[in-house]
């Protein structure tokens, strides 16, 4: 033990330091990083036994297994940074399946001369979330690129877990006449990370909802096995996730705009800019399409947990096989919500 | 075209400048374009200028209008 | 949102819906062009047409500054840019397509200095923090969006921002309405029929609604400035619609919360300051309009990035097929280009009506009236 413990003459200089391409080449540099960095504050037996990989017993059941890059600027935001969306992020891809989400794996790009405390930060952030969270981050790897070729930091993360037998969760398995359901207000995400951007420079309350939604979700297939579809509207918003879910399933959606919710903040950032809250990305919030007589079950079953306080049901599943997205404005009139095209711009038009 | 949204005065920065509030998101805008623009008056925001005041006598008249014109209509049904 | 939301109510919307449609006189048609963007955009994103009888159609114009700026002058701007001048623009111009399929926001991708910036303040500063490098300001828009560019070169020269210029388009609303009147197919040929004009809420704001009696008097058409809102877009057609069953043709004014008979006179002031009218200047769809642009004054010509550079003359045309110029005049719909939804469509943009936000083709496309009218004929 004692020679384990004086494994490195001296400890990295985090406050000062900043990342070299030793710390990627495989030699002691990165085993002292990833010693004293990493499986610090991750701070699990996985980790702990230094191997490349994490062994453990295959759960059983149908397993789930899902993939995200975090390639987030600026790296820190309102409401949180790029550890804590890693982190949240892959939990809700496994968990969209209805699945209960149990290990992650996280890998990182650095670039040369990327801050070690910023990095510490970092994987403060993400251990914190991964314990909160109760799924522990079991293996990892860490490269470094030359300055220049990465935006400080890049992190990957796998996550993998079981679905209980009873449910089907699937885009797929949305019919026409279920229910669509959205588990709180939309547009924080996007608007927290624009106002930290600094051509943009408006100043706001809104913080990112970024959260790990998998209780919430255990809570919703208890008390409604057959929901349909679960998907968490992240890059392109609300607009983007049911436009993927109606292709998939191949039906049309009636969406009603005053029941959709959305801060008067985050209404106001968009109108300020020129833009649809319903592209806005969210971190923390999902959709989900259930049979039309389970959706007031459902709802209440959302209300009644702390990420779904603001749950609302904002539409249904009609037939159409062009796969439209309508929505009643809150207007009184029709318009379509469409698929978001290229990238959403501030405009002066 | 032009995008311009109402905003109200919060506070009067360097310059000709001004912080607005749109529902509690705030943004610094230039009030090089009018004249005596105070705190608590509400402007129509351009591209991070204030165009114009806004009339809050104009927009009420207008909405009544608004509402007259339909209670006409009612009215005659 | 105050001074918003209360123009967006759903209750009034109804109530006027029925006052238009006791209004309307069923044995004719109301072709209503509005000239502004921003009403083609509103009347989309709230479904205003649902809410109007079916003889009161819309006519889009060719209000958006975006889409009526011509390929060659988006040349230009990457052009400058390849030379190695910081380009600031604002979003909108980012995407539209430019000779040989570039576009600004390709040629950043190949590595030009290409920035979006919301504000003419926000280019001044980009110019303050690079002192080492030219910095231009691509400015378009109409009435609206000019006086933010005078004051920033107004502000340039004072401060001697010798690094910073601007490549002026900034275009004239009631030129272009007055082009449209004119040209064949709405004098003679009848082949557009316009009844009435929606005067553009924001530009009026500048100028004022006494530019616009010209029109109501020489072409004989209403014309009533409307507010941004689908409530005034609604009330405004009331008012429309009145004065064509009355056979009036006057200027009124709907949006007189921000609109007076004057206008802004300070930002007047400060535009004619700092510009003056170009003899000529080429629209993409109306070709070479007199008198309907501003170029830079002499005593500001250091700013002028057109006399500080090198431009070369581009013969750019539109892609084959594309109908934007027809449909910028309002002689066709969206519908009627071959284009349209085929190769053209928002993920790859053939003309600049597809591009920007409120570009009909966009417009119609995303807020998919179209579409809506198609799903009712195949379920027929």
């Amino acid at each position: 033990m004692s020679r384990m413990e004086k494994r490195f003459p001296t400890r990295i200089n985090i406050r000062k330091g900043t990342v070299d391409m030793t710390h990627g080449s495989g030699g002691r540099a990165m085993a002292q990083l990833i010693e004293e960095l990493f499986t610090k504050h991750f701070d699990n037996t996985y980790l702990r036994q230094g191997n490349d990989q994490a062994i453990f017993e295959a759960p059983k059941g149908r397993m789930v297994m899902s993939v995200d890059g975090h390639v987030v600027s600026p790296l820190f935001f309102p409401g949180g940074d790029i550890g804590a969306l890693s982190v949240h992020g892959t939990i809700n891809d496994v968990a969209m399946s209805g699945a209960k989400p149990l290990y992650l794996s996280a890998g990182f790009i650095l670039e040369e001369g990327f801050p070690l405390a910023d990095l510490e930060r970092i994987v403060i952030s993400m251990a914190a979330a991964s314990r909160a969270a109760g799924v522990p981050v079991v293996t990892g790897d860490t490269k470094v690129v030359e300055r220049g070729k990465g935006d400080g930091v890049f992190i990957t993360t796998t996550g993998i877990g079981v679905v209980p037998e009873r449910l089907d969760i699937s885009g797929a398995n949305a019919k026409a006449g279920d229910a669509i359901l959205v588990s709180g207000y939309i547009g924080d995400h996007g608007v927290a990370i624009m106002s930290s951007r600094e051509n943009l420079a408006f100043e706001t309350e809104i913080i990112s909802d970024t959260a790990a939604l998998h209780d919430l979700v255990a809570d919703m297939v208890a008390a409604v096995p057959d929901i349909h579809t679960m998907r968490d509207p992240t890059r392109g918003g609300l607009a983007s996730a049911l436009n993927e879910i109606a292709y998939q399933a191949q039906v049309g959606m009636r969406l009603n705009e005053a029941a959709i919710p959305v801060r008067r903040e985050v209404d106001a950032a968009c109108e300020l800019l020129g833009l649809d809250p319903l592209y806005v990305a969210n971190e923390g919030k999902l959709v989900a399409i259930c049979p039309a007589d389970k959706a007031d079950a459902l709802l209440k079953a959302m209300q009644a947990h702390p990420l779904g306080r603001d749950a609302a049901i904002i539409g249904e599943v009609v037939e159409d096989d062009m796969g439209f997205v309508t929505m009643e404005t809150g207007f009184g009139g029709t318009r379509i919500v469409d698929w978001l095209a290229g990238e959403q711009l501030p405009r002066i038009c | 075209m032009c995008l311009a949204i109402p905003a109200k005065i919060v506070e009067k920065t360097a310059g000709d400048n001004a912080i607005v509030s749109l529902d509690g998101v705030k943004k610094e805008v230039s009030l090089a374009l009018i004249s005596d623009a105070e705190i608590g008056d509400y402007v129509l925001v351009h591209v991070g200028y204030a165009l114009n005041t806004i009339s809050p006598a104009e927009a009420e008249k207008t909405l009544k209008l608004m509402a007259e014109m339909s209670e006409m209509v009612e009215n005659t049904q | 949102m105050k001074y918003v939301n209360e123009f967006r109510d759903k209750t009034l919307a109804k109530k006027l819906a029925a006052q238009i449609a006791e209004a309307a006189d069923p044995s004719r048609q109301y072709n209503l062009m509005e000239f502004c963007g921003g009403h083609t955009h509103a009347i989309f994103r709230y479904g205003v047409q649902d809410l109007m009888p079916s003889n009161v159609n819309f006519v889009h114009g060719p209000g958006c500054p975006v889409c009526v700026l011509p390929i060659p002058r988006i040349d230009n701007a990457i052009e400058l840019a390849e030379q190695g001048a910081i380009v600031c623009t604002y979003g909108d111009m980012m995407r539209v397509p430019a000779s040989k399929k570039n576009s600004l926001i390709k040629a950043k991708a190949a590595g030009s200095d290409i920035r979006m910036v919301y504000s003419t303040q926000d280019a001044l500063k980009v110019a303050r923090e690079n002192p080492d490098r030219e910095v231009v300001f691509f400015a378009i828009g109409f009435e609206t969006t000019t006086p933010p560019t005078a004051v920033a070169i107004k502000q340039a020269a004072e401060e001697e921002l010798a690094n910073f210029s601007v490549f002026c388009n900034h275009v004239l609303t009631p030129a272009a309405i007055q082009h449209i009147l004119q040209s064949p197919e709405v004098r003679e040929l009848g082949v557009v029929q316009i009844d009435g004009f929606y005067g553009p809420s924001h530009v009026s704001s500048v100028i004022g609604s006494a530019p616009y009696d010209y029109f109501a008097e020489e072409f004989q058409k209403p014309v009533v400035i409307a507010g941004f809102e689908p409530l005034d877009v609604m009330q405004s057609t009331l008012m429309l619609i009145s004065q064509i069953n009355e056979g009036r043709f006057e200027v009124e004014n709907e949006y007189t919360r921000v609109v007076t008979r004057e206008g802004n006179e300070k930002a007047q002031g400060l535009v004619s300051e700092v510009f003056e009218l170009r003899r000529m200047f080429e629209w993409r769809g109306l070709g070479d309009v007199p008198y309907s642009a501003l170029k830079i004054r002499e005593e500001y010509s250091a700013f002028d990035a057109e006399r500080r550079f090198e431009i070369t003359k581009s013969t750019g045309k539109d892609v084959k097929g594309c109908e934007c110029p027809a449909i910028l005049r309002g002689a066709k719909k969206p519908t009627d280009c071959k284009l349209f939804g085929t190769v053209c469509t928002p993920d790859n943009p053939q003309g600049s009506c597809m591009v920007s936000s409120e570009g009909s083709c966009a417009a119609y496309w995303s807020f998919g009236r179209f579409r809506l009218d198609r799903v009712k004929e195949t379920a027929e």
